[in-house]
Parts: C-alpha cells; sequence; structure tokens
C-alpha cells in the first residue's frame, strides 16, 4: 500500500486530473486494443491499481455490480482465462453465469446471434465471450444491447490479456515510452500478439516480432496504415539484444502437422527463450507469457521459473484487470 | 404487352458491335428492331408509343457471362424466376448461369430442366453452363457432348477448379469437338485451405486466414499451358490479380486461344471493404488492392480482359448473417452491376462504349452464334434493348432487390447511373416508375 | 446570475482549526485517530485538519484517502462512471477511531457510502464525520459530528467547494444556475 504523505505542505499531492468523472471512456464494448486511445487505455491501468487495492484487503468483494448479471460464454475451453473473468465479476458482487457453447456450420450464425438473443432475455448486462472464430464478437455485437467483452477471438484480438500485460509491464518498468519490447513465437496465429502490439506501440514502446517466416503475418513489412509498424527479427539473439520486455507466445504443437515447422526439435533449437538467450536482453528485463506455458518448448523451465519471469504476477493482474473493465463497463448509462 | 410499335426518342444509341455511338431514335415493332437512326424522318404512320430518351443511353441488352442462379436445389437463395427478374432489372437480357446447383447440371435432364424453367418463369433469356466432370467432382469428365447439344453453351466446375492438370487437359481436349469453351474458377485449393479474404494487411490485422495471390495466378498459369498444348478455347473466369492479367496478356501476344473475364466488384471494391468482419464482402476470389484494381482496368482497356461478368452469387441473409469463417462466398451482383461500373466512367476510368462493349458485343463473341444474334442493335435482330440515365443517383437498398440475394457491401451506397427499361424481345421486363411511355 | 461566495480562503483557515480542536476536544486524546478523506476534495482536509492537530497537540496524524465508489447506490444512473482510485489508509481501521472528512454533506448517501467502505477494510471502533458544509436535504439518517458550516440552500443550487490543492483556490461558493465547474461529488 502507498503511504499518504503527512506534510504540512499538501498543495503537490492532489493534482486535477483526478477529478470526478471520465469524459474519456466511451466504450460500450471492449473487442480489441486497435480503437483505444492511450488515454483509454491509461484510465484503464489507473482503475486496476484501484482493484488491485481491493485485491488486497481481507474481504476482495465490493458491492458496485450488485444486481448486474454477467454471462460467460465460452466457444473454446479455457481455464484461466474464464476463471480470471469469473472471480473479477465476483469480486465485484456480479452474478455470473457460465455456458459453454460449440461453434459448427451446419448451424450457422443464427446460434450466434440466436444465443445471444437468448443471453439478453435472461437479462445479461455483460457478456464476456471466447470463440475459435476471428471476428465472431463483432457479428455479435450487432444484435445485442447487452456489452461485449472479447476474452479472446480466433487469430484475431485479445484484449484483456493484452491490458494485463500492459499493467504487469508498467507495474515493472513504471511506463511504456521508448520501451523494447520483443515477442517471441508464433505471431501469425497469436491474437495475444495482435493485442499487444496495438496496446504496446498506442501506449510509445517499440515492438519486435520474432518467429519463422512460416508463422509471421503477411504485409507486415509493408508501409501501411492498417496495422501499427512492427520490427521484424527472424534471428532471436539479434531481437532480444537490449530488450525490456520479452513476450513468448505458446506453441500450438499442430503447427508442425500443418507444415508450418519442420519439427518441434528444431523450433526448439531456433527459437526457445533459454537463459543464455536471455542474457541479451537488458538485465532488468521482464519475461511474460500468456499461459499455459509448454514448458522446455518456447521457453525454458528455468527462465519460467527464473527471476526475471513474472508469469505468476500476469495471472493476478489477469483479475484486477478484468474488474477494471467490467467495472468501466458496467458504469456507463443505461 | 406492347403491341404498338414503340419508338425510343432522342436517346444516345451506343452499339459497339456496329461501332454506333449518336443520338437518335430507335423504332422496335414486332419484336424486332426495325429502324435505327439519327434522322428525323417522318415516321411511316403515327400510331407509335414513344418513349422520350433524351439524356438516356440506349444499347443492346447486356449479357453476363456468370451468374448462379441456385435453382435447382437451393431454391431458397434464388430461383430461376427471382434471378432473371434481377438481372432484367439490372439491364441484362441474356444471363448464363453456372452449373453449381444441386443437382449440378451435368447431364442433359438437368440443363432441359433449367431451359424449360426459364422458359416459362424467367424474365430474360437464361443459357446453361455445364459441368467438366461428373458431379462437379473432379474425378471423370461429364458428357460434355450430350451438354452441348442439350444447349450448354461453356463448360465449368465453377467453385470447384479442376485439381487434377490431367482432367482439364482431357477436358479442354474434349471440349475441342463442339467449339464450346472451358470456363474455369482459377484457385489452387491447396493454397488458399481455409483461406476468408485476401492475403494481406487486413487480413492480418482481422486475424483471417488470407487467400494469396498466387492460388489465383498459378491456376491461371496452367490453364494457360494447358490451353496452348490443347488449342481449346479457355475462358478464365474472374480476374482478380495483377499476377493474372499479366498472364493473360502474355497468352494472347503468344495466340493462345484465352478470353477473361471480371467483375464489378473487383473493379471497384478493395479488401478495405471486408474491415468490420463483413460478411457482404466476403466474396471469392477475394477483393484485392487498388494495384490490382488498377491492372485489372488496364487490362480492359488494352482488351486483355475481354469482358465484364457479375458473378452473382446470392444467398440468404442466416446464410451470411454467421461468423465471418462461416458465411458463404458471394455477393449478389445483378442489380448492382451498371451501377457500380458507371464510377468508372464517371472517374474516367473507361470509355461508355467500352464499357458497353464488355457487357454486350464482348460476351457474346464468346457466347457464339448458337442462340441467334446476341448484344447487338442490328435491325430484325430481336429487340434486345437497354435503357439507363448514366448520371441518375440512386441509392442501393437491397430490400428493393428482385433477387432473393440481398447480400452485398454496396446497400446503402450511393450510386450513380441507373438502368431506367429493359426490353427482352421487344417487351419491356423492367422499366423505372419515372419513365413515361406516350 | 453571479456565484455568492460564502467561505473566503481566510474563513476556511479558521474553520479547519476550530474542527481541528474540536476534534482534540471531543475524542480527549489522539492516540486512536486515522483522518480518513474522501475523494476527492476531502482528501486534502483531512491533510490541513492533521496539520492542524499536529501543530496544537505535536503528534503527527495517521491520514488516509478513501474511494467510495465501488460502493456507490447510484452506480446505475450515473451518465459517466466515477474515476475509481485506491483507497490508500497507512494503518489498519480496527479499533481505531476514524474521523470521515468531506467537503459538503448533503443527501448523506456518500457518507453512507463511505462506511461500508470502512467497514469492508476492518472493524473501527467508532465512525465520526466531519464536513466543511452541510447543506441540508439529508436522505438517511446521517448527521456530521463537526461542521465547519451550516448552509441551508435549495436543491437546485450547486455548492461549489474549490480547494488549493485541486482547484488551485480555497473559495467556496453557491451557484444557483446549473454548474459551470465540477461540484462536489455529493451534489449531483
Amino acid at each position: 500500500m502507498r503511504e499518504v504523505k503527512q506534510k504540512d505542505e499538501l498543495a503537490p499531492e492532489v493534482r486535477p486530473e483526478i477529478l470526478a468523472t471520465t469524459p474519456v471512456w466511451q466504450h460500450r464494448h471492449i473487442l480489441d486494443l486497435d480503437d483505444f486511445a492511450p488515454a483509454e487505455i491509461e484510465l484503464v491501468l489507473e482503475t486496476t491499481d484501484a482493484m488491485k487495492e481491493v485485491l488486497s484487503r481481507p474481504i476482495k468483494k465490493v458491492p458496485v455490480l450488485r444486481g448486474k448479471t454477467v454471462i460467460t460464454l465460452f466457444y473454446e475451453p479455457s481455464t484461466r482465462t474464464r476463471s480470471s473473468f469469473e472471480l473479477a465479476a465476483k469480486n465485484l458482487s456480479a452474478d455470473v453465469i457460465s455456458l459453454s457453447a460449440q461453434a459448427s456450420s451446419t448451424v450457422k450464425g443464427e446460434s450466434l446471434v440466436d444465443t445471444l438473443a437468448t443471453l439478453e432475455a435472461l437479462g445479461a448486462d455483460i457478456v464476456v465471450m471466447r470463440h475459435s472464430y476471428s471476428g465472431a464478437p463483432y457479428i455479435a455485437t450487432r444484435h445485442m444491447r447487452a456489452s461485449m467483452v472479447n476474452a479472446g477471438d480466433g487469430w484475431h484480438a485479445h484484449p484483456t490479456q493484452a491490458l494485463l500485460d500492459l499493467y504487469t509491464i508498467r507495474e515493472h518498468k513504471g511506463g511504456f515510452k521508448g520501451l523494447k519490447a520483443v515477442i517471441i513465437g508464433d505471431i501469425k496465429h497469436s491474437r495475444v500478439a495482435r493485442s499487444n502490439i496495438w496496446g504496446l506501440t498506442a501506449m510509445g514502446a517499440e515492438v519486435s516480432v520474432c518467429c519463422p517466416f512460416t508463422l509471421l503475418p503477411a504485409g507486415l513489412d509493408v508501409v501501411q496504415h492498417h496495422f501499427p509498424k512492427v520490427h521484424i527479427e527472424p534471428e532471436i539473439e539479434s531481437a532480444l539484444c537490449g530488450a525490456d520486455v520479452v513476450m513468448t507466445l505458446r506453441l500450438q504443437l499442430e503447427r508442425q502437422q500443418s507444415g508450418l515447422l519442420p519439427s518441434i526439435r528444431e523450433y526448439v533449437k531456433l527459437y526457445q527463450l533459454t537463459e543464455a538467450r536471455l542474457a541479451k536482453a537488458k538485465a532488468d528485463a521482464i519475461v511474460l507469457h500468456p499461459g499455459p506455458v509448454n514448458e522446455d518448448i518456447e521457453i525454458s523451465l528455468a527462465v519460467a521459473q527464473g527471476p526475471q519471469s513474472v508469469i505468476n504476477e500476469q495471472i493476478t493482474n489477469g483479475v484486477a484487470v478484468r474488474m477494471a473493465l467490467l467495472y468501466l463497463l458496467a458504469g456507463g448509462s443505461r | 404487352m406492347i403491341t404498338k410499335p414503340l419508338l425510343i426518342q432522342g436517346g444516345r444509341i451506343i452499339d459497339p458491335s456496329q461501332g454506333i455511338d449518336e443520338v437518335g431514335n430507335l423504332v422496335i415493332s414486332e419484336g424486332k428492331i426495325s429502324r435505327l437512326g439519327s434522322g428525323q424522318a417522318s415516321l411511316p404512320g403515327s400510331d407509335y408509343d414513344v418513349l422520350n430518351a433524351e439524356g438516356l443511353i440506349v444499347c443492346p441488352g447486356f449479357i453476363d457471362l456468370h451468374c448462379h442462379l441456385r435453382q435447382p436445389g437451393f431454391e431458397e437463395k434464388e430461383t430461376i424466376s427471382s434471378g432473371s427478374r434481377a438481372a432484367a432489372r439490372g439491364g441484362f437480357t441474356t444471363i448464363c448461369c453456372m452449373p453449381n446447383t444441386n443437382p449440378p447440371l451435368d447431364s442433359r435432364a438437368t440443363i432441359d430442366y433449367v431451359k424449360s424453367v426459364a422458359a416459362s418463369e424467367g424474365a430474360v433469356r437464361v443459357l446453361p453452363i455445364g459441368c467438366i466432370s461428373r458431379g462437379r467432382k473432379g474425378k471423370e469428365l461429364a458428357e460434355m457432348g450430350e451438354l452441348a447439344q442439350a444447349g450448354a453453351i461453356a463448360f465449368s466446375d465453377d467453385g470447384q477448379p479442376l485439381r487434377s492438370s490431367l482432367l482439364m487437359r482431357q477436358a479442354m481436349e474434349y471440349s475441342l469437338a463442339f467449339g464450346l469453351p472451358v470456363i474455369d474458377h482459377c484457385e489452387d485449393t491447396a493454397l488458399s485451405e481455409g483461406g476468408q479474404m485476401n492475403e494481406g494487411i487486413i487480413a492480418t490485422r482481422l486475424g483471417l486466414c488470407g487467400i494469396p495471390a498466387a492460388a489465383e495466378e498459378s491456376i491461371v498459369a496452367r490453364d494457360l499451358a494447358l490451353a496452348e498444348l490443347t488449342g481449346a478455347r479457355l475462358h478464365i473466369a474472374h480476374t482478380t490479380t495483377e499476377g493474372s492479367v499479366e498472364l493473360i496478356r502474355r497468352a494472347k501476344e503468344k495466340g493462345i486461344r484465352v478470353t477473361a473475364e471480371v467483375t464489378p466488384h473487383h473493379l471497384t471494391l478493395t479488401e478495405e471493404k471486408v474491415l468490420g468482419y463483413n460478411t457482404n464482402a466476403k466474396v471469392n476470389p477475394p477483393l484485392r488492392t487498388k494495384r490490382d484494381i488498377v491492372a485489372l482496368i488496364g487490362g480492359l482497356k488494352e482488351g486483355v480482359i475481354d469482358i465484364i461478368a457479375t458473378d452473382h452469387a446470392p444467398h440468404t441473409g442466416n446464410d451470411k448473417l454467421s461468423e465471418f469463417a462461416l458465411a458463404p462466398f458471394g455477393i449478389s451482383g445483378l442489380e448492382t452491376a451498371l451501377g457500380s461500373l458507371m464510377s468508372l466512367v464517371h472517374a474516367g476510368e473507361l470509355t461508355l462504349a467500352m464499357l458497353i462493349a464488355k457487357l454486350t458485343c464482348g460476351p457474346a463473341k464468346i457466347i457464339g452464334t448458337g442462340y441467334g444474334k446476341l448484344g447487338s442493335l442490328e435491325t430484325e435482330a430481336p429487340a434486345e434493348v437497354t435503357i439507363f440515365d448514366p448520371n441518375r443517383e440512386w441509392l442501393v437498398d437491397t430490400s428493393d432487390f428482385a433477387s432473393k440475394g440481398k447480400n452485398t457491401p454496396l446497400n446503402g451506397e450511393k450510386l450513380k447511373g441507373k438502368v431506367m427499361a429493359t426490353i427482352y424481345q421487344g417487351k419491356f421486363v423492367y422499366k423505372d416508375e419515372s419513365l413515361a411511355i406516350k | 446570475m453571479a456565484n455568492k461566495i460564502i467561505m473566503t480562503a481566510e474563513d476556511i483557515r479558521r474553520t479547519l482549526a476550530r474542527i481541528a480542536h474540536e476534534i482534540i476536544e471531543f475524542n480527549k486524546s489522539t492516540e486512536r485517530l486515522i483522518l480518513v478523506g474522501m475523494r476527492t476534495r476531502g482528501v486534502p482536509l483531512a491533510m490541513r485538519l492533521a496539520a492542524n492537530i499536529e501543530h496544537f497537540e505535536g503528534v503527527k496524524m495517521p491520514v488516509g484517502a478513501l474511494d467510495f465508489s465501488l460502493y456507490r447506490d447510484d452506480f446505475n444512473s450515473l451518465g459517466l462512471q466515477p474515476i475509481v482510485k485506491s483507497t490508500d489508509i497507512p494503518i489498519g481501521v480496527s479499533d481505531r477511531v476514524i474521523v470521515l472528512v468531506d467537503d459538503v454533506l448533503y443527501t448523506g448517501r456518500s457518507a453512507r457510502a463511505a462506511m461500508d467502505a470502512l467497514i469492508d477494510l476492518g472493524r473501527p471502533q467508532a465512525i465520526q464525520l466531519a464536513v466543511l458544509i452541510d447543506r441540508g436535504h439529508r436522505e438517511l439518517p446521517i448527521r456530521a459530528d463537526y461542521v465547519g458550516k451550516n448552509m441551508p440552500s435549495a436543491r437546485d443550487e450547486k455548492m461549489q467547494v474549490q480547494l488549493k490543492e485541486v482547484d488551485g483556490v480555497d473559495e467556496v461558493a453557491i451557484i444557483p444556475t446549473p454548474p459551470v465547474k465540477e461540484e462536489s461529488h455529493e451534489g449531483s
């Protein structure tokens, strides 16, 4: 807990920017970070500070979302994201319903839109959805009044993960300007990478991606305005050179079967984050991983459990960030 | 029913088949074009219906070499009746329907079925395209000879390109006997597997699997080589990439018998239309880039691309109301074709005469003469005339569509250029309410 | 209509000095006291009270900041949500006497929310309430233990408290028409 200064000259302690309301918050849904201004991200991080304080109390529950219903609708299994959201909602005293569903091409989109209509009829105020197809939450929001939180859609976005990563980075680095962040792994199929690229670049960090070219999405090398500029660095040691933040991604082992990698063995050899490689980064660099970790594949066990790893803090911060987002979303006039 | 002769007065008559582009009058009597000219000579008799066409373009009825009418099998998406009425509203008097129905058009029975439904319920001429392979399965040839005799104007397994180069060679060789073209939807399905839109930064941003230009170009190159090998007529459906245009240009220079088409949407829309996961912009081949559009327009002007065809691919609202990856490919295009294409004329990219040629005598030449003289205003030809206002602005409202397919990314957009009347075999099959006949 | 100034900087200074004396007098000792400011403007007021008490008694007072946004009962009806800040109290509240400090006491709903928030942090021996202005119109059975100034007001008037630490100036005014500037959080 921060200490309150107790002195006679009080003037600099409280500044006008902390005044009553939040005109910067315009979001009815949280779909991706591509439409978040830096001030909005900053607001989420500040609100997260308050939520972390709540989490530090003996009674980790506040009544703010009493009477609100949060429904988690997962089309893909996920233990940690789901429980993180449910805990966050419960800490804010919301009622929580968990649903699992399956997307199928035989029933088509009717099922998604119908399912959401049903949830709305049940009184959902906020729907937290994980979906295996990119863009599913966008289709859904066209047909619902409740707020939507994207808990991961296909390869596209995972904004709450990126925000908890940003929060964790801010806790360690104080800010983002001029930070050098490296994302290593399957960028092409990673919603975590995409959302982090939006978030980190918006906050002024410089982002490099490091992966075999088969796992690199198209078009990053061309100057354009549809996606933030990132550096492409296929060689891991030069990518890590001077890095402040190192993010490794989970490697889906089926990438090898689809011909994108000759073998997992070779991937480990070329791209695993090892202690020796991490030594190329700055001495105070932190290591993140969205989890769950394939130990000794994308990251060595020693690094994952080492002093520079903040993987467990990410999990704790995830609850606080999601509390902040649910709070901010629920407050809109409706 | 027009009983009295119809005088279309004072319109700008453009008929590229005869090299005509002049303000004048057109007379239709007994279902045929009886007079055409700029002269104000006194007209014999006085008992005419008169259509004042001042400020309007009068041209041969449009021909669409590539559309999907969904009947038999998918009548919830479109029928021959609804699709042909959509064609009439779009200024088309002849449309050629692809065989990816259920059952597919791979036998005389199915071709006869389409022809008989078209004769009884169709608003305009419907010409069927037969399958290349039995059941469109890409395993063995359909009875192409019988299909030709039954009236198929070309062969295609549209949407399901032949993976086997050998079968494609055999199809081309076999087609030689009938003089009909083989139409290929060029897509290397191994390269495009899982693809949802053009490969590039937009796909990357949206997290969608991309379809690279190379998936089209590699099959275009293969087919061109086979056309050269066999001497058969090859028609490349919906060309979309700069690379394809270049390949076709070189093939034409070598004298290979190839023709090519491009759709209005590939000429006017880019992949950016997909942003926001707009399933109505999901089409195969996918919307590409500005650079490809420039090459496609260049190809049209040079004659590398012979015609414009709509690839009208209607789907139901529910089909498109889904996760992007689960939505079917296709744009409902018959009713917006002219309006979108006119943007190219207004932008100075194409001349009116060139645009009309690509929609009339161009496709007529590919179809041949089996169905009489198409795409021309020659006197004594069946009166098939499209009258349009090049400057009239209108809002696309899919609820007005005759097509059952409301799936277009243009809904709500303003287009400049509108079909005012379509005359098929001497009769109005479409007439804008504001157009008065005296 | 012009704003009616009801307290100047000098008035505020004197009033806070008096309240500090009252707190000392009422509690007999400062030993178990914590001053807790209600965000936003209660915080600098609590700090000033602490400074006064230190000046009079020579003891350093623990001062905390309390954010009660998460306990409000008007959360659903607000157009914009309040920025929630960390609650920050330097020592445990159990068995302590808490003096809640706020700028304006109005409906009593903020005080209610603040008490709920405090009780979630532990079990204080007692909670007292100190306010700079009591403008009346209570909607809950709550009264202040220390009042700077009783200022009966009409409901459509706005009470504008400005403090140097937040607003750059010390002044309390009544604004007859809808507010030009931010007003006390109790008023909206």
